[in-house]
């Protein structure tokens, strides 16, 4: 079933996960995207703030999204987000990692231009499997209500 | 790239251009946000974006992507000209992405950074914490794409 605008009350969403990440796909989205030395050596890492090899900032955001999308994104009627409100890094994201994604939802209100929309809010986290928080951010989705004319 | 001290409020970075072409909007799309508004022409097309774009992950990774092209030609002009370069810091977030217009499948986006603020670090004196406006705009001059980065750039002489 498709979820509508009706499906995201304020409140604990879900939690999402695990993925697992892996060196080679760290060194893979820094190569083509931050291609800074502690996101492609381990040596150079270890003289760097984050203390050993950690991946892009950018690839944790992009990672977030995907479990976003595997998590409920992929069923939802969704129309795409106007943008980030706030993202925090907060620990680096490190080779062998097993991420989880929680989501909560922050506000839901009815589109005033688009009435046949609303805007829900998200706070998504993302945490490894010793618990620590390595990425949070706040984001509004545009998402489609559902049509009078259907049963909740 | 710089020291903190170098650095002043409004200094602009031309970042330089990219084109998001079909087949790199795919493949991104494919690996970190596969909405079929990002994987497919005719599903883009009837979208609110009306044609092939860009996940707004892949745009906030190229503007990174053009940003750390931008610090190591900065880097190497320093070098050749006998100075010692700043090597930067992690950094701790962004504040107000906004994706203000799609980036259609052909746009060639624009970048560049402008700094807002700086200010020295309580917790790490030997460090400064910049705020910059990095953003990015189309072909026709539309700006498609801002946020407000904040980064760790290191003090002079520690």
């Amino acid at each position: 079933m498709t979820l509508t605008f009706e499906d995201f009350p304020p409140g604990h969403f879900g939690s999402f996960g695990p993925r697992h990440v892996t060196r080679e796909e760290i060194i893979a989205f820094a190569t083509e995207f931050d291609p800074q030395p502690m996101h492609l050596d381990e040596e150079a890492a270890k003289h760097s703030m984050l203390r050993g090899l950690s991946g892009s900032g950018w690839h944790l955001g992009s990672l977030m999204m995907r479990m976003l999308f595997d998590g409920f994104i992929h069923r939802t009627a969704s129309l795409g987000s106007p943008g980030v409100d706030e993202l925090r890094w907060l620990s680096p994201l490190r080779p062998g990692d097993d991420l989880t994604l929680d989501v909560d939802v922050t506000q839901a209100r009815v589109s005033r231009s688009r009435p046949e929309t609303g805007i829900v809010t998200f706070k998504m986290s993302v945490r490894n499997a010793s618990g620590q928080t390595l990425v949070e951010a706040t984001s509004p989705v545009i998402v489609k209500r559902r049509a009078s004319n259907e049963k909740a | 790239m710089r020291f903190f001290e170098d650095i002043e409020i409004g200094q602009c970075r031309e970042l330089g251009s990219y084109t998001f072409t079909a087949e790199a909007i795919k493949k991104f799309a494919a690996q970190f946000d596969p909405q079929r508004f990002h994987l497919d022409e005719e599903a883009g097309r009837n979208s609110l974006f009306g044609g092939l774009a860009a996940s707004g992950w892949h745009v906030g990774s190229v503007c990174m992507k053009m940003l750390v092209a931008k610090g190591k030609e900065e880097t190497a002009a320093i070098i050749a000209a006998g100075g010692t370069p700043a090597v930067g810091g992690p950094s701790p977030g962004f504040r107000e992405l906004r994706w203000i217009k799609p980036v259609l499948a052909g746009d060639t986006i624009t970048f560049r950074s402008v700094v807002e603020t700086k200010r020295t670090s309580e917790k790490r004196p030997e460090w400064g914490i910049l705020q910059a406006r990095n953003s990015g705009a189309n072909q026709r001059g539309e700006l498609v794409f801002s946020l407000l980065a904040t980064a760790f750039v290191p003090r002079r002489g520690n």
